[in-house]
């Protein structure tokens, strides 16, 4: 790898100030840093020494969500080839050419290859449009703000395309990037800076702006479905209308636990987002301190539920440990939420940040009927109070230090 | 009973916030949202006054602009429909109830007053507090409904100026293109705390 660094360096000087290509040099030191660790040292006495930095940080978050991915492949061509099995017909898209091009053209449930190949072909172009947009985006604010480019990108990149439905228009994905990158977080002054987490921010334009393709009201299976043939309703809109009954009946817990249903490509399995959490618990990369704010604020608010009850509304009798499997509960709680940029940065603000974004999506899940889904405005509604959080935690902190030295 | 209420005050701070939904009181939203501190100080001023303020509206409304209104005067009187008058009476009301409220609170609170001295001359042309006394008519609420009304919609406004201030302390770090630095930025963010408050829409208790 010894000519990759003489390459660099060589090259780099048309980078510096006063070379050829002076004004392109974050695209350079984008390669550079990606590439080999930065060579540049503190100049003043340096006090902490760590090897971590934001770069390894951000792609320490990207291995976590490689289960989340893997899953995402498997389980989009998975729920296609079941509704093709279960009476539904192939889209008519190139994909099931591709497929048939590949002679894996029947559509085999069972099959992890086909699942895979199909799954992928779905996935994959999502994926390349959010890289091509938010990378361009991303290079051009660089080079004319001159700050570097960063792999915050990288991870909103990654965390989009697992949360929009296979079936999504691509142009759509593309204006959804723009707009999560651009006023998410580049008109902020880059990662870092931003209050709203750029993923969710680009997710949620999306689905206010197409609610049709988006909102989770339609089948989100990449086939052709028919209500008397195969439905393919997601579990959360049937379990709004038909309760506790319609997931035991329909389902079992571990299928839903292991993620073998219909959703969002890359939410529907808890397993696979509990991988990618050990991994950012271990590393340290992700706060704890959230997750378990999460996970007691969704408790205690869906065993409220239960208690108080409803007449008219399912939703109130659905039990805590399903919440947790159906729907983006596992994967919203595990990579957004936790997002260290936009959520609150005390740790006491942590817990109550949470505990917060668990109470309101339960309620905005149960209770709001206009969204059959809460989690991700629930935590873009904490991302707005996150800062004030924080704001109090410290005044309290003052306070309360000033008292003991007071007197 | 008390259900009608609930759902009228989370309507009002959550579904219909005053700042959020309908960009009512944008002038000293936008302009007094630098520190937390003041945004809290005028947030309560403003819970104050619509508390005051809307039942006061609406029990002038009742008794003397609505068509019909003045019968209990005398019979006579009961042609006469002087409901286009409102808009001017409810502005008189509004100043003259802050101008009051100012008096007392410096005689009795003084306290409170030296943290809303300066904000209630302010709310007094806020449009936020007139537009709570227009959807007070438009919604034909009773007395008790235009209290809790009022007071509801204050707190909403309250929490979205309290979420801008601190968002904008935060925002000290941040490095905003110079074109939109200031009042540009800060309307970007209010569309952006928009689009969270958004999570609400369509609840119904």
């Amino acid at each position: 790898m010894k000519f990759l660094r003489t390459i660099l360096d060589q090259q780099g000087k048309q980078f510096e100030p006063g070379g050829k290509f002076e004004k392109l040099y974050a695209l350079y030191e984008a390669a550079d840093s990606f590439l080999y660790t930065p060579g540049e040292t503190t100049k003043a006495p340096s006090h902490v020494r760590d090897a971590i930095d934001l770069k390894r940080l951000m792609v320490t978050v990207v291995v976590a969500l490689g289960p989340c991915i893997l899953m995402a492949m498997w389980n989009t061509g998975r729920q296609a080839h079941l509704a093709i099995q279960g009476g539904a017909l192939p889209l008519a898209t190139w994909q099931t050419k591709a497929m048939e091009t590949l002679g894996l053209a029947a559509f085999d449930p069972s099959s992890i290859l086909a699942n895979f190949v199909h799954g992928a072909l779905y996935y994959v172009p999502v994926l390349a449009v959010t890289f091509m947009v938010g990378g361009n985006i991303e290079a051009i604010f660089a080079v004319i703000r001159k700050h570097e480019i960063n792999e915050g990108f990288l991870v909103t990149g990654m965390l989009l395309p697992l949360t929009l439905p296979p079936t999504i228009p691509l142009w759509q994905v593309a204006l959804g990037t723009a707009f999560g990158v651009v006023v998410g977080k580049e008109i902020f002054g880059g990662t870092g800076m931003n209050i709203l987490n750029p993923a969710l921010t680009a997710r949620v334009f999306l689905f206010f702006a197409y609610p049709a393709e988006i909102s989770g009201d339609k089948p989100w299976i990449a086939a052709q479905t028919s209500p008397d043939g195969f439905s393919g309703a997601t579990w959360l809109s049937k379990a709004a209308v038909e309760g506790k009954a319609a997931l035991e009946q329909g389902l079992t817990w571990n299928q839903a636990f292991f993620g073998d249903i219909a959703g969002s490509m890359g939410e529907t399995s808890a397993l696979a987002c509990l991988l990618g959490a050990a991994v950012l618990l271990i590393t340290g990369v992700g706060s704890w301190r959230v997750m378990a704010g999460v996970v007691i604020g969704t408790i205690l608010m869906s065993t409220l539920l239960n208690m108080v009850g409803s007449d008219t509304n399912p939703m109130f009798e659905i039990p805590f440990w399903w919440h947790m499997v159906i729907g983006s509960w596992a994967f919203a709680t595990v990579f957004m939420a936790t997002d260290p940029v936009s959520a609150s940065q005390t740790n006491t603000g942590r817990w109550i940040y949470g505990g917060l974004i668990g109470v309101l999506g339960i309620l905005i899940r149960s209770i709001n009927p206009a969204f059959p889904e809460g989690w991700m405005l629930a935590i873009l509604f904490m991302n707005i109070f996150a800062a004030l959080i924080d704001h109090y935690v410290i005044q309290a902190n003052i306070k309360r230090r000033g008292a003991r030295y007071a007197t | 009973m008390l259900e009608t209420y609930l759902n009228l005050a989370l309507k009002a701070i959550f579904v219909e916030n005053m700042a959020l939904t309908f960009f009512l009181g944008m002038c000293s939203f936008l302009a007094v949202s630098k520190k937390v501190e003041t945004a809290v100080g005028l947030g309560i001023a403003v819970i104050f006054v619509l508390t005051i303020t809307v039942p006061a509206n609406q029990l002038i409304q009742d008794k003397l602009l609505s068509e019909g209104a003045l019968a209990w005067i005398s019979p006579s009187l009961a042609s006469y429909d002087l409901s286009f008058l409102n808009l001017l009476v409810f502005i008189g009301t509004i100043a003259a109830m802050v101008q009051l409220v100012e008096m007392a609170t410096d005689r009795f609170f003084p306290a409170l007053y030296s943290t809303l001295g300066i904000f209630l001359p302010l709310i007094a042309v806020n449009c936020a507090i007139l537009g709570g006394s227009l959807f007070m008519v438009e919604r034909d609420y009773t007395l008790a409904e235009s209290t809790v009304f009022g007071f509801a919609s204050g707190v909403g406004w309250f929490l979205a100026i309290v979420a801008l201030a601190a968002v904008r302390e935060r925002m000290r770090y941040s490095n905003v293109p110079m074109g939109l630095r200031g009042l540009g930025m800060t309307f970007v963010v209010t569309g952006l705390i928009g689009i969270g408050f958004l999570a609400f829409g369509g609840i119904q208790l």
